[in-house]
């Protein structure tokens, strides 16, 4: 098991403890498996408890652990031939989003997502995951065509934010960024949005309206990073901990507060502890929901998300 | 020799007699630091006229600028926000609420009317800075998806004026989806071949620029109007370089392509007038 955070101390140090064990056993062929026996089952416990009970920003450490499966490893598992499809015609291809045509379970299915790094060097290569202009034109290009050959559509969300360069802003990222708000709004075709690891902001939401929009069970999805809220409200960012519960950032309080549709769970302690797993189970929400979403009439799937965003929001009548 | 002769040193008035220029008789121009005399602003459009700087200005004055005599009716003035996250910085958010309320005698950081600009209907949403940083929250998402809906009842043209510091944070991942709740409404007018004018003022930042405000039919700016998505702050930081002069100004957004034109408040009345003429007949 991998066992990189601190708050997962405990069960590292009744793992040693295992150890320590079998080997002494080893060594001094001495009976000890009631010992281990005992041992393991504390461990499950302990693991149990302690995942069940994670914090906010435990769960946003979680989101970001560099070994959880990316976007192109959910496509080139699930699918059985994939098609990657590059730039916006306009301007360049943005590595940090990526796209193209999939064959799912027989169907053909159009995906899109962000793409982060898996060393140093594909970080910087992939911008850590943090899309310019172009990404979302892309994205928006590769809706069009899905929509224009009745194709679904299907998104993996996992990005710091939208990046904020020169460049960026000199090429409208406002502009890409509620363009795909808009048009995701009426595109034809069903749409189904996962977020798989980092929601952050307009850089998420981005690619996020959707028919379905799923949290998996340890990502978080935010207006900010609890970090630089805690920057901006107390001016320093040792108070990200706190920002993280105040921001109620966690996929239980997005689906408590309808923001989400549903949570897809995750391996205990994380879809990095068995990527193929996590993997499985959003290939079969995907199969699940495309199912029923493509039964529904064009007209009232469109009517359905646009009313479901609608009624995101808290106000009253004085 | 001096036609004058001090027979006491210093100044010898009292406070109280002092003869004092009536407090905010007098401003001063932010940007060229001359003065501006109080009673002259209003028939200037706050614009200042020895540089034509244009001050920032609340909705109040914005309806009173577009609007015939003055004369509107304001829509859903009485939806005010919830607090669904029991959000608490270094005071609870009810309490923020409350206390700009009075502060501003605003209900939330935008209002909508339904009035006529040179005899043509048109529903304006305007935003106001004043209250909390004019933040995008869920009172002006449903403002703005109630405006949309009522425009579409009644075949009226559309117009958002901007003025934002981005989403309210206090409201989290509410505030974010209103980006989404307002571009899905604007989707359901643009079928409707309703135009909407978006006009982005100083300052139009954050979700605001990746939602409503960059979506018009046209989208315009006052003159050197903050226009942008990132903050120059964060770029600056991202980018470890200076950013250029002039860089995320209304001109600098209309250089790039992205603004229709940019209007002086005095001709903005006209111009959007024949524009809205031109596309209701």
């Amino acid at each position: 098991m991998n066992l990189s955070f601190d708050f997962e101390k405990p069960i590292a140090d009744l793992v040693e403890q295992l150890e320590k064990v079998s080997q002494v056993a080893e060594k001094s062929k001495v009976d000890v498996s009631a010992t281990i026996k005992e041992l393991e089952e504390k461990i499950e416990l302990t693991k149990k408890n302690l995942y069940s009970n994670l914090t906010g920003w435990q769960k946003v450490q979680i989101s970001r652990h560099p070994e959880r499966p990316y976007t192109l490893q959910y496509i080139e598992t699930m699918c059985d031939d994939f098609i990657e499809l590059h730039g916006d015609r306009t301007v360049g291809d943005d590595k940090a989003i990526v796209g193209g045509l999939g064959t799912l379970n027989g169907q053909t299915v159009m995906f899109i997502g962000h793409q982060k790094g898996a060393n140093t060097k594909m970080r910087q290569y992939r911008n850590f995951g943090m899309a310019n202009p172009e990404g979302y034109r892309k994205a928006l290009r590769l809706m069009k065509m899905a929509e224009k050959f009745n194709v679904p559509v299907v998104t993996l969300i996992d990005t710091p934010g939208a990046f904020p360069g020169l460049e960026a802003e000199e090429r409208g990222q406002g502009e890409a960024i509620a363009r795909n708000l808009l048009e995701m709004s009426v595109l034809k075709v069903p749409i189904l949005c996962f977020i798989i690891g980092e929601g952050a902001s307009g850089g998420a939401l981005g690619l996020g309206i959707g028919d379905k929009v799923y949290m998996l069970e340890y990502t978080w999805y935010s207006v900010i990073s609890p970090e630089s809220c805690s920057s901006i409200l107390w001016r320093s960012w040792d108070f990200k901990e706190r920002a993280a519960d105040a921001l109620k950032l966690t996929a239980e309080d997005m689906l408590k507060n309808k923001l989400i549709d549903g949570i897809v769970k995750e391996p205990l302690g994380g879809g990095h502890q068995d990527p193929t797993t996590i993997i499985e189970t959003v290939k079969n929400q995907i199969i699940h929901d495309l199912n029923e979403l493509c039964k529904l009439d064009v007209d009232k799937r469109i009517a359905q998300r646009i009313d479901k965003f609608s009624a995101m929001g808290v106000v009253v009548e004085s | 020799m001096a036609w004058f002769k001090r027979n006491k040193e210093g100044i010898l008035t009292t406070t109280e007699e002092k003869l004092d220029v009536p407090e905010g008789l007098w401003n001063k121009c932010p940007s060229c630091k001359k003065p501006l005399y109080a009673p002259d602003l209003e028939s200037h459009q706050y614009v200042c006229q020895h540089c034509n700087y244009h001050l920032r200005i609340g909705s109040h004055e914005y309806f009173q600028i577009l609007f015939d005599d003055n004369q509107y009716e304001e829509l859903f003035a009485n939806l005010i926000s919830g607090d669904p996250l029991q959000f608490e910085d270094t005071k609870k958010y009810p309490d923020r609420l409350k206390e700009t309320m009075k502060k501003t005698g605003l209900n939330d950081a935008l209002k909508s009317a339904h009035g006529k600009i040179n005899g043509s209907d048109l529903v304006i949403c305007c935003m106001d800075f004043n209250f909390i940083g004019g933040s995008m929250g869920s009172v002006v998402g449903e403002k703005i998806s109630r405006s949309i809906d009522y425009c579409i009842k009644h075949r009226y043209p559309f117009m958002i004026i901007s003025k934002s510091g981005g989403a309210r944070m206090m409201e989290a991942a509410f505030s974010l989806m209103q980006m989404a709740k307002t571009s899905a409404k604007l989707a359901l007018l643009s079928q409707h071949k309703l135009p909407y004018i978006s006009l982005c003022t100083d300052p139009t930042t954050g979700g605001v620029t990746a939602s409503y405000a960059m979506l018009g039919d046209i989208i315009i700016a006052e003159p050197g109007a903050m226009i942008g998505f990132a903050g120059p702050r964060v770029i600056k930081e991202t980018i470890k370089k200076d950013l250029p002069k002039g860089f995320q100004t209304a001109e600098f957004v209309q250089e790039h392509g992205f603004l229709d034109f940019i209007v002086d408040r005095k001709d903005m009345k006209a111009k959007l007038s024949s524009f809205i003429k031109m596309m209701m007949k």
